[in-house]
């Protein structure tokens, strides 16, 4: 009995263990449709960490190893910022990425970082899953004489990293909500009842979205009707929107949804209720995020503006290290330029905290362009 | 006595709980003046079937599903199956997979599928069966506690399917795949797989001994074997209708967002489940089971989530809400406040009695 309890356990552990290595590998063999140019090359180099984490102490031939502990998958926009990393830190480019997935577990983030610090990586990169917890590791990191870098979410408990990289959410919110004031008053709107449609609670992004939304809907005497978290997902989207359908039909004219996925289910929810969005409708759809099929839909009049939230913040964490590398010291805070999409031409700039800044009509090839 | 009767069926408590669950929003839209029915309002609107019951229906269709599986599961051999949420996860993603091809993140037309979409419903049941063998055999062969065992592919299921799918979200945009989730003329296309999987079960049990079997092994899986029962294979059974049940659930939750969401589908659903066959009045030690209060207990929690939508309740709160309504459901039904209920009603008997 104890004996097959034991065989049981054992087999319990093999099994989980081959799926955390699996999930490195599904990883890696990512890797080499990005980077076109070398896949022989690039799927090697994302191999060799994880089997021969010694061989990397050293670091002195030249290649630059970064360790990237990701949040999860849960969207395209986490899927374009891990494509970005891959094909920033190619082997082609003279680094050797060791990518892990945590699978939006904390817990297993923290193990990741202290795997980086165990294998010797000549730099981390972190997107914090939840913002507080990280003093601990980060000194273990900085007594490893390992630089930090953090992109996307913040850490609010510990300043033990050279630099943050990310979007600024609020002025995210306070774009959506200048660009929806110019456009109400270039169509003649004059009442605006909005819902909004929130991501995760607690998430950094939905707090400055929410706050940069509602900081120009109260300067304006907006009414916003509701705001409920729809988690991020399509599936809470489709949900909360349904549950607004029923309460709210007919009362509002404008739907925020924190990011495209939630667009899209809130998409599929007014469809069911037989509620007409987008350029044309009874309901003005805006969406964050900003992703390539969800700019296909501003360009098809489903979408009436997108506001992007860039997750390409690979290109400037590796202008930090070369940075870092040549012995400067990078700024603290380090924003990554956005831009934002709508579908008619009824406004082409709006002012925002001060700053004008243009409004960009998407054409096919703006779409095309869009690198995710 | 006819009063008695009522009071005394083993469903009468569920039910009492999901009306006081309704009750809370009669009570909500007549403080806002609303109709006070105004929860309650059905209509027929641009085609479909709307309204607040409707949503709770379709909503909970998930959760009754696997309700069915569950209660199997805890009366045959007393522990529950903690796997079944990653093992939808698993499913949606391995019948996305298949549809779209390995590596690829979106079809979006019949043209583009790599195998009909049939091969890939099928492919999910067959891979819900499977899961629900593993642990089938786990439990009934190796006599492996059910937790212990389920514990498995509750941390791999997820991370199996997030392999299938390369990593990615896995859209698969088609009306034909959508109707699982959706609609079949004007009736949501879940209630009807929720009901049929609850027909057909219930069928099963009520026209053949097998409810009796699950039952007795339940009870004493040793005096059952000596009994001339082959326990082993009913428990083996009992796992594998539950995971086929959590293939079944998993494709409907994939097919509400035409996508295989590996990340969130069916997150936290095994403790749904667990609770709704508690909410129904089942214990969780096995033995005597009751499926209508499994499945009464499934729609109790999705009125509970419904109603703080419909309350607008604001997110970050709501788990509170959640935990304090099943608390108050849970201490009903629990058997001290049954017995003090029926001290207090027969102390009222003999007062009235003495006067």
């Amino acid at each position: 009995m104890k004996k097959i309890l034991g065989m049981a356990l054992a087999f319990a552990l093999t099994l989980s263990l081959a799926a955390c290595g699996g999930g490195g590998g599904g990883a890696s063999s990512a890797a080499p449709a990005p980077a076109a140019d070398q896949p022989s090359s690039a799927a090697p180099a994302a191999d060799a960490p994880a089997s021969q984490p010694a061989d990397n102490a050293g670091g002195g031939d030249g290649v630059i190893t970064v360790g990237f502990a990701q949040v999860g998958h849960e969207s395209d926009w986490r899927t374009a910022s891990t494509k970005s990393a891959q094909d920033v830190f190619a082997a082609s480019n003279g680094y050797d990425l060791v990518f892990v997935d945590c699978d939006n577990d904390s817990a297993r983030q923290l193990e990741a970082v202290r795997n980086f610090i165990q294998q010797g990586v000549d730099y981390i990169i972190i997107d914090p899953i939840v913002a507080t917890g990280w003093d601990t590791v980060l000194t273990e990191c900085d007594d490893a004489g390992i630089p930090v870098i953090i992109i996307d979410r913040t850490i609010d408990d510990s300043d033990k990293y050279v630099s943050w990289v990310g979007s600024d959410f609020k002025i995210e919110g306070l774009a959506c909500g200048e660009w929806l004031k110019a456009y109400a008053e270039a169509k003649g709107i004059s009442e605006i009842n909005a819902l909004v449609i929130e991501g995760s609670t607690g998430a950094s992004a939905t707090i400055g979205r929410t706050e940069g939304f509602k900081e120009i809907a109260d300067r304006e005497g907006w009414n916003i009707i509701a705001s409920q978290s729809g988690d991020f997902t399509e599936a809470g989207g489709q949900e909360v929107m349904e549950s607004y359908c029923q309460s709210y039909k007919g009362q509002f004219n404008v739907v925020i949804c924190q990011n495209d996925n939630e667009a899209a289910g809130a998409m599929t929810a007014m469809d069911t209720a037989g509620i007409s969005y987008g350029v044309g409708g009874d309901v003005i759809l805006v969406s964050f995020d900003a992703n390539r099929p969800y700019v296909q839909m501003v360009k098809d009049g489903k979408i009436n503006a997108n506001f992007e939230c860039n997750p390409m913040a690979a290109p400037t964490v590796s202008e930090i290290i070369q940075q870092l590398e040549a012995g400067e010291t990078p700024e603290k805070q380090v924003y990554v330029t956005e831009s934002w999409f709508v579908a008619e031409d009824a406004v082409s700039k709006i002012t925002v905290n001060g700053s004008e800044q243009p409004v960009i009509l998407v054409t096919q090839e703006v779409v095309d362009g869009r690198p995710y | 006595m006819t009063k008695k009767k009522i009071t005394q069926h083993p469903l009468f408590l569920p039910l009492v709980c999901v009306l006081l669950v309704l009750a809370v929003n009669v009570i909500y839209d007549i403080s806002q003046g609303n109709g006070i029915f105004n929860f309650f309002i059905t209509t027929i609107e641009n085609g479909v079937l709307q309204g607040r019951l409707i949503t709770i229906l379709n909503r909970g269709s998930e959760v009754a599903i696997l309700a069915i599986g569950m209660t199997l599961v805890v009366s045959a051999s007393a522990g529950t199956d903690i796997s079944v949420g990653s093992v939808m996860s698993l499913c949606a993603s391995f019948c996305c997979m298949l549809v779209a091809g390995y590596g690829v993140s979106a079809v979006s037309s019949p043209e583009e599928f790599s195998m009909p979409l049939i091969v890939g419903i099928l492919g999910a049941l067959l891979m819900g069966c499977l899961c629900g063998a593993f642990n089938g055999t786990l439990v009934a062969y190796l006599n492996i506690q059910p937790m212990v065992a389920t514990l498995i592919l509750w941390s791999a299921a997820r991370a199996i399917g997030l392999l299938l799918c390369n990593n990615l979200i896995v859209y698969v945009r088609v009306p034909e795949y959508g109707i699982f989730g959706g609609y079949i003329g004007f009736l949501p296309t879940p209630i009807l797989i929720a009901a049929v999987c609850i027909l057909a079960v219930s069928l099963v049990l009520k026209k053949t001994a097998m409810g009796m079997y699950i039952q007795s092994v339940g009870i004493n899986k040793k005096a059952s074997r000596i009994a001339g029962l082959n326990s082993r294979r009913i428990i083996f059974i009992c796992y594998l209708l539950c995971g086929l049940c959590a293939g079944i659930a998993g494709l409907v939750n994939s097919s509400r967002i035409t996508s295989a969401d590996s990340n969130n589908i069916g997150l936290n659903m095994e403790l749904d489940a667990i609770l709704a066959v508690a909410l129904g009045g089942n214990s969780l030690g096995g033995g005597k089971f009751n499926l209508a209060g499994s499945i009464i207990g499934a729609y109790t929690i999705q009125a509970i989530t419904t109603t703080m939508y419909n309350l607008g309740i604001s997110s970050a709160v709501t788990p509170v809400f959640k935990a304090v309504v099943v608390i108050v459901i849970v201490a009903i039904q629990a058997p001290p406040v049954r017995i003090w209920f029926q001290k207090l009603r027969a102390q009222n008997h003999k007062e009235v009695a003495r006067v």
